[in-house]
This record gives C-alpha cells, structure tokens and sequence, in this order.
C-alpha cells in the first residue's frame, strides 16, 4: 500500500540538472513560505488582544523596509530566472550526435519510425546513451510529447515540425504520456520508452521486419511520387536538383527581388505542400502541390532521403540554371505543353490520379 | 451567539431574502432599509439599487458554485481509482471538466467578489448613492444570468470537451460538441465583465464624498480599480478570440488550422492575452477583501498604504506583458520564452510586497481572531503558496516538465481556491451584518473556515507531488502508481464539500433571526459602516464628509475598549 513512489526516475542526462534547479526553487519557495508563516503567526500571536505589549505608535510606513522587500525577492527571483533559463536553453540544444527519430502524433496514438526502418506504435526502443532527437509532427490536433523519467516535454503541432531531445542514461521502461488534451482518448495517448543496453537494442533491430531503411523508403516515394521526373538525373523540365539543398541557404523570388532562405525541413516541407510558397529564383512556378496527397509519414520519408542526398555534391553547374546576383533572373525556360495541374507521369500510374 | 432580547430600536422584523416568519414579526416597525424597501418579485429584478443587485449577484455565484462544486465532486470521485468506473465513459469525463472549468471561471470566480461585494461596497465605501450607471449595472446582471443559463442548458444537453481552453484546432475542426453555443455563451457574458468595469471606473473617477480623496480610498477601492482596468482592456481579446474560434468552426475561415491555413499558435496567444491578466480579475478581488479585513482585526492602520496601492496597480499592468508564460513548450520560440519568463518575475514583486505589508500590519496591532480574520490569515498563506509554485512554473526549464501536469492544476486552485475563495468567503462574513444585518454565529463560522483549510490542503497538496511525478492533467484514466495520491486527493476534497455546506447552512439560517447586529459590531473604519444595517436605500441619510484618512484604528484605545461584536447593538443607530 505504502509502496508509491514520491519521486519520478531521473534516467536522462538533463534529469540531474533538471532536479538541481526545482529543489533549489523548491528550497527558495519552502524558504520564502516558512518565513511568512513564522511572520504572520509569530506577530499575530505576540499582538493577540489581551497581551500586554507595547503597541504605542504603530508605524504605518517605512521606505527602508518597502525597499527591503522589493528589492530581496528580485534579487531571488532573478536568480531563479537564471538557473532555470541555462536549463531551458540547454533543453533546446541537441549535441550533434543525435539520432533523428521521426515522430508522427494522431488522435490517439503516437507513430515511431527509426532510421534502420523498423516502425513502432506507441513505444520507444533505444539504446542507453544515445542522444536522439525527435522530430514531431501531428496529423489533426496539438498533442505533446512527454516522459516524465527523462524531463522532456513538447508540443506536437499540426502542420508544422517541433523537436525534442534527450540522451538516455539508465537501462529501464519509462512511461511515456500525451499531456495536450486531444480529445476522447487523451488519457489512454501514452505508451512506453525502453531504453536497453546497445546488445540488446541490436538484436532487438534485427528481429522481424528489417524492411527498408527510412531513406530507402524516402527514395521510392520520391520516385512514385513523380518528384524523380522533374528533379532527377533525366527529367525533361527545368527544375533545381535537390542534391545538397538540405540545409544550404535557397534563393527565393519574393516579388522582384531575391531572398535567401535555409532549406530546412520546415522549407522543404512548404515545397511539397505549398510550392508556389516559396518558388526558387530562376524557375517558374510548375510544380505542383502535394497537399493532401502524401501522408505525414511519407513527407517525413521524403525529406529524410533529400537530407540524405544533402551531403552530396550538387551535379555540375551546367545542369543547374545559373542564378547570378548582379544580372538578376534568367529568363526561365519554357517548357511547352506542360500543364501544371497535371505533371508529367501523372498520367502513367493511374491509382495516382486523382 | 445573537438570540438576546431585541432592544434594537431598529426592531427585528424586517424584510429579507427569505420570508420572516411571522412569530418574529414584532410591533414596532422597522426602519425603512434596502431589503423592506419593497417586497414584490419585480421590485427584486427591476431594481436599479447597487445593494440589491450585489444581492442578485449573490444568488447566481452561489448557485455556478455549487454546479461547479458539484462537477468537481464528481470528477474527484471518478479519479478515486486510475480505471474509469463511475462515469463510464471518457467522454463524459471530457465534458465534465469542462463544465467544471468554464462554470468556476466565467460564471462563478470572474464575477463572484466584484459582483457581490464591489457592487455592494463600492457606493458606500466611497460615500455614493449608487454606482454611475445603475440601469447598465442591472444590464450586466441580466446580461451574466443570461450567459450563465444558456450555458448550463447547454452544458447539460450535450456539452463541450475542449476544456475552459477551447485550444484550436481541436475546437475549431475536431470536437463534435457544442464549441459555438458555448463560445456565443462566454462572449455574450464578457460584456457583463466590461459593463461592471466601467461602472466601477467612472463611480471611483466621479462620485466620491467630499473629502474621500484617492490618497483616502480605501484600498477595496483601488484593488477594483485596478481589476476594471483588466475586465475593459483584457475581455474584448477574449471575445475576439472566440469570435474567431466561430468564424473558423461556421465558415471554415482559416485562421487557426493549419489544414485551412492558419496557426493554432495564434489562438494560444490571444487566448492567454486575456487569460493570464484575467487570473488577477480572480485574484485582485480577493486582495480587495483581505486589505479591509486586516486591518480592521488588527486594529491598526494598514502598513505602506501608498505601496499597497501601488502593487495593485503593478500587478494589473505588468500582468499583461507575461501571457507568454503559459506557452514555453507550445513550439513558440526559445527567445520569446526567456523574454516572457524574465517578465513574469517582475509580477512577483508587488505580490511579495502585499504580503510582507500585511505582516507587518500586525505589528504593534490588537489582533483578534474572528472567523473573517481566519479566513484572511488562510488567504495570505495560501496564496504565498500558490505564488511561489507560480513562479517555478514561470521558470522555463523548469516549466518544461511541469506543464500541463497536476502541478499546475495544484498551483492554480491554491491561487483560485486557496486565495480567491477563502478571501470571498471571508469578506462575506465580514459584511454579513451591514448586507443582512444579522451576525452569523461565531463558532460555526470558526469551524467551518477550519474545515475548509484542512480539507482544501489535502486536496490540493497531493497534487504538486503527482506532477512532479509526472500524471498529466485532464486525464480520465492513469497508471496505477499514482493511486495513493489520488485517494488521499479526493478524500480532500469531501471534507472540502463538507466545509462549503456549513456556512451555506448558517448564513441562510441567520436569516431566520431578527437583524440587531447593528451599524457597526466590528468597530471598523470605512463610510459603510457610518450607516445603517442594513442600509437605506439611498445608503445615507446625510450625505458624508470624510475628514479623517483610511483606517483610522488605534490598537492601545482598542485594548481598553470591549469587544463584543456577537452582542446585539445596544445604542441608538446613528446615520450618517
Ligand atoms: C512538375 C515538375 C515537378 C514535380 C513533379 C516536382 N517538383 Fe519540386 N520543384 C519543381 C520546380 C520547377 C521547382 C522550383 C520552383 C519552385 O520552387 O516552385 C521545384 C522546387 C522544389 C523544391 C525546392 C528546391 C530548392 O532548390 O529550394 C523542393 C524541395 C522540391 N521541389 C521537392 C519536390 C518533391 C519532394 C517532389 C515530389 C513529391 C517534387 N518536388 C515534385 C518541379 C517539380
Ligand atoms: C494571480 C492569480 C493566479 C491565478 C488565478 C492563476 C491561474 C492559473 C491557471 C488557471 C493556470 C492554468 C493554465 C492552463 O490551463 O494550462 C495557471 C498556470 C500558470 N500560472 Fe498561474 N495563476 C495565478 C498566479 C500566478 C502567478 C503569481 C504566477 C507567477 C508569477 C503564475 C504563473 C503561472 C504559469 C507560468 C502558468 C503556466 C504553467 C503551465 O501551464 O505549465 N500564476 N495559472
Ligand atoms: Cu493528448
Ligand atoms: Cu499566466
């Protein structure tokens, strides 16, 4: 019965940190707490009515004292700013070798691919001190992705990326909860986080569906999807290569001028779904628009395997339009009989069409 | 307790809420006052008398109260075990909480104190006759009553699941419930909030006695002030918001989706724009009550006037640059974070700077330990409480776990519950003799206030522990480990509906009485205690000069003189 925990696990490595900052505040706040409660019931009870005290001219003002408390409580309540402030940033930093973990939330469940490929439903498997970062996305409304054990919390919105990490540090099953209300099964939006030792995280991978790795899978979306007919190697219309856009700063026609934007997976994602968005100087705006026509998952796929080609050398220059600062946009190619609601292939896979 | 002869020149029998019985009735006739001005029904809803409308506040808060209490009881019932069992359903669990928190919000806490005691007090304290507007202060009764009702009708034919939030784009595309009738509910009933703000406003600006001037106000006076200033400049976002929340549900207007094109983000923000200011729409009222209550048991006068009324202003206007705060891991920028916590550690200091002002209030005072005073030391400690909790929520990282837990739902009642309701029910017996003219009995009184806090602490406490453990909040089922604390929780919160019974009980008893407590049994300071109890219509029978400053208490005079506000009145009533 009396067998409850009092304490949640600390099994990150901002967990340590992450307790450090809320005892002190919780020592400041007990401290803060005890002390008017000592006031007031020390005063109270030495100025009771019936005490023979001296109450001869109470003072009703005192700048000394007003000063005192004002200027105490800011100093303490700064410094609570602070500890906490180095913690949240630190929260927000990922170290560079974080794993990437697409993470998609619906109502009422949250969907897990590695990037090995193996797919999971509401669980979490991972090796012990990895550092893994979660990239988020929700398919209908903002859930949040929460594990008590590891101090971490973040929103998961529709229609844009949020992202989370942590590095596991203890061998052990951690709960895992949706702390955004989302409707009816809210409270059941939970599973588990299986941190293992990296032997048993191995064999645990190797088991069952090997399947394709998430890039491999990016790949064949990229390719069925008819990306491949105007970005590939032979397409027949002017389009950019995508090879080492990831993360490279893109220059955008706004109006008539010329803006560098990063390409990164909040950019590529508008492209697929709101090309006309952001159109690339020096091309015309033909592509067409995804929305509604891959899932969350596939976009996510995609955009691993454009990262995954990020690292690799764009083709020569003569493939790419040239865009040059100084003369400012070339003249975009024509390409004739080109109907931009209907791309070309569209009309070779017929479950495409829609 | 108060069943002595009735040597009251003012005679017993006098006309009340609830009908005199005849026995008590007596020959001689009592003076005319607000409540036997007139008995009929459409005297009641018609009435254009500040007093009388406080009164007809009264009897709506208490009854959202006590449908809010009830939703709560159930909703602590059902967390008793982590499997659902009671409700069987978690939809109407969904529903429940969001009953709970819309009525305690909108129709209970928002205008509980203001429309109860600031209506009430606010003519008197300053030496008025009514407020400025009298006709658009019964507007804002029927215009809350009407919000009110279409929303428990509505609340209990089908009901919303969005939660007080109403969060987009759950609320917008996802939930199948009554989002639009709710939302036409809180808007319509903001008005009442923005009618009552500007009364207040224009009564403080323009209808003080002579003599009452702002450095002699009493600082109930300013704390409503300050909180107009919050109900005019804060509820019109919030009716936008929700506006926008039915332009998007009726007319698929993106504006919050993503689907259509919108930023759920956007509605977080004004959401919290009117939300955040609005906790001190709960909570500056609350201070409002503890500031008279203090001094009057203390027997002296308040220490660092000039700065308590500055603090309430502060707090009102710092409160609106913190809205942020509630948004650290909504996906909202690093930067805007730390901005939105480096302010929120200013609000803290006038909070800290009312607390040490009230301690040191007892200082060199006569302090006794009537149920008012109970109530008022239980607010500041509760409230101490709710604030510092506050403050680690308002601590970024630190935040990041907590959020959305059952910490921040144990912070906020022990800010709303704790703070707001113990001062309301303290003001209530404070000026329960000047609204009924009646005392309340002293013993049940203490015990009841007793009740309140034993049961409101193991409530509530539980739940810091639950979040930090990690049980997120608004959830219907949990994980087995976090049972105990639950138990312990809801166990609490029976007590609690025990402690609210009592004075319910005592107070509508206490009319059975005759109304002898005469003009003034706490010996207060403050115009509304000049008059009458209960007072005349027209509040004075001579208009008041005020000549001395507030609070005006002497503890070593209070020593010598006896203390015995429960004796029926002995000496004639003077007015004026
Ligand atoms: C009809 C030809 C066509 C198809 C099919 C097409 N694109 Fe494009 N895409 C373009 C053109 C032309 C541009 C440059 C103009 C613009 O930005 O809209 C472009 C731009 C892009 C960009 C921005 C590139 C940069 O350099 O900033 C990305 C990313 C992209 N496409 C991805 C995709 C993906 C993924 C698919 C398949 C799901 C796809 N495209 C399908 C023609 C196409
Ligand atoms: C003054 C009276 C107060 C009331 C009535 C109040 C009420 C509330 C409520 C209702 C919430 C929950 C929001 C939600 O649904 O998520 C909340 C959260 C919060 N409160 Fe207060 N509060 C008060 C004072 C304070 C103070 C003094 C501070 C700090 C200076 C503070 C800081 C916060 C923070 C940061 C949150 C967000 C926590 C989170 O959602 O993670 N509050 N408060
Ligand atoms: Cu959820
Ligand atoms: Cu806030």
């Amino acid at each position: 019965m009396w067998n409850f925990p009092i304490l949640p696990e600390s099994a990150s490595s901002v967990a340590p940190d992450y307790d450090f900052a809320f005892w002190y505040e919780v020592a400041v706040g007990v401290f803060f707490t005890l002390f008017v409660l000592v006031l007031v019931l020390g005063l109270a009870n030495r100025y009771r009515r019936g005490r023979q005290v001296d109450r001869s001219h109470p003072p009703t003002h005192s700048l000394k004292l007003e000063a005192l408390w004002i200027g105490v409580p800011l100093v303490i309540a700064m410094s609570m700013f602070g500890i906490s402030a180095v913690l949240y940033i630190k929260q927000f930093s990922p170290p560079g070798d974080a794993v990437e973990i697409p993470v998609v939330g619906k109502q009422w469940m949250w969907k897990l691919q590695h990037p090995e490929g193996k797919k999971e439903i509401n669980e979490l498997h991972l090796p012990v001190g990895q550092a893994v970062r979660l990239k988020m996305i929700s398919q209908d409304v903002i859930h949040s992705f929460f594990i008590p054990a590891f101090r971490v919390k973040q929103d998961v919105l529709p229609g844009r990326y949020t992202e989370m990490w942590f590095r596991p540090t203890k061998i052990g099953r951690y709960r895992l909860f949706c702390t955004e209300y989302c409707g009816t099964d809210h409270s059941v939006m939970g599973g588990w986080v299986e941190v293992m030792s990296q032997a048993d995280y191995e064999r645990w991978l190797a088991t069952e569906q090997a399947g394709e790795s998430l890039v491999e899978e990016g790949r064949r979306l990229f390719v069925l999807n008819h990306c491949a007919g105007c970005h590939g190697e032979n397409a027949t219309v002017q389009a950019p290569r995508l090879e080492g856009v990831y993360g490279r700063p893109v220059p955008i026609q706004v109006g008539d001028r010329v803006e560098f934007v990063q390409a990164d997976d909040r950019y590529i994602r508008d492209s697929i779904l709101l090309p006309k968005s952001q159109v690339v100087a020096g091309y015309q705006p033909i592509m067409p628009s995804y929305q509604g026509q891959l899932s969350e998952e596939d976009l996510l796929k995609i955009i691993a395997y454009i990262k995954a080609i990020g690292n690799r050398p764009a083709p020569g220059p003569a493939a790419q339009p040239q865009y040059d600062a100084d003369r400012g946009i070339q003249p975009a190619v024509e390409v004739p009989g080109y109907d931009v609601d209907k791309p070309p292939g569209a009309t070779l896979l017929p479950e495409q069409t829609r | 307790m108060s069943d002595h002869p009735h040597t009251h020149p003012a005679g017993p029998a006098s006309g009340g809420f609830a009908p005199v019985p005849p026995a008590l009735s007596q020959t001689r006739r009592a003076p005319i006052n607000y409540l036997n001005a007139a008995y009929s029904v459409r005297s009641w809803l018609l009435t254009l008398d500040h007093k009388r409308i406080g009164l007809l506040y009264l009897i709506g808060v208490t009854f959202f109260f006590f449908v809010g209490g009830v939703a709560a009881t159930v909703l602590r019932l059902e967390l008793m075990t982590p499997g659902g069992d009671v409700l069987h359903s978690p939809d109407a669990y969904n529903r429940l909480f969001t009953m709970h928190g819309v009525i305690m919000i909108f129709f209970f806490l928002v205008p509980a104190i203001p429309g109860v005691l600031g209506n009430f007090l606010l003519p008197l304290m300053i030496g008025a006759r009514d407020l400025a507007f009298p006709r658009l202060n019964l507007l804002s009764w029927y215009i809350y009553m009407f919000g009110g009702t279409a929303a428990l009708i509505l609340l209990i034919f089908g009901g919303i699941d969005t939660g007080w939030t109403f969060y987009a784009p759950f609320s917008t595309t996802f939930s199948n419930t009554m989002v639009l009738p709710a939302g036409i509910a809180v808007f319509i009933t903001g008005f009442s909030s923005i009618l009552t703000g500007l009364n207040f406003i224009v009564t403080t600006h323009t209808m003080r006695a002579p003599g009452m001037t702002w450095g002699r106000l009493p600082l109930f006076v300013w704390a409503h002030y300050a909180t107009s200033l919050i109900m005019i400049l804060g509820t019109p976002v919030l009716a936008i918001a929700v506006l926008l929340i039915g332009l998007e549900r009726l007319f698929g207007i993106g504006i919050f989706d993503p689907a259509l094109g919108g930023d759920p983000i956007l509605f977080q923000h004004l959401f919290w724009f009117y939300s955040h200011p609005a906790v001190y729409i709960m909570l500056l009222p609350g201070m409002a009550v503890v500031n008279e209550i203090v001094p009057c048991f203390t027997r002296r006068p308040i220490f660092g006037y000039k700065f308590m009324a500055g603090a309430l202003l502060a707090i009102a206007v710092l409160g609106f640059l913190v809205w942020g705060h509630h948004m650290f891991v909504s996906g909202q920028s690093m930067y805007a974070g730390l901005i939105f916590s480096f302010l929120t550690f200013f609000v803290a200091v006038p909070s800290a700077v009312k607390v040490f002002n009230w301690c040191a209030t007892m200082y060199k005072g006569s302090v006794r330990f009537e149920t008012p005073m109970l109530y008022a030391l239980g607010f500041i400690g509760l409230f101490t409480i709710g604030g510092v909790t506050g403050l680690m929520l308002g601590s970024l990282g630190i935040d990041v776990h907590l959020h959305d837990t059952y910490f921040v739902v144990a912070h906020f009642h022990y800010i709303m519950v704790g703070g707001s309701i113990m001062a309301f029910l303290g003001g209530i017996h404070f000026w329960w003799p000047k609204i009924s003219g009646r005392m309340y009995p002293e013993l049940w009184g203490k015990l009841g206030a007793l009740v309140i806090f034993v049961g409101f602490n193991l409530t509530f406490f539980p739940q810091f522990l639950l979040g930090y453990l990690g049980m997120p909040r608004r959830y219907y089922e949990y994980p087995g480990e976090f049972q105990v604390l639950n138990v312990m929780s809801t166990a609490g919160a029976s007590i609690l509906a025990v402690g609210y019974i009592i004075p319910l009980i005592y107070f509508i008893d206490s009319l059975r009485k005759p109304a002898n407590a005469g003009r003034n049994p706490w010996r207060a300071t403050g115009l509304e205690w000049q008059t009458a109890s209960p007072p005349p219509t027209e509040n004075f029978a001579v208009a008041p000069v005020v000549t001395t400053p507030p609070y005006n208490y002497d503890p070593a005079e209070a020593e010598q003189t006896p203390w015995n506000p429960f004796q029926p009145e002995q000496e004639p009533v003077h007015v004026g």
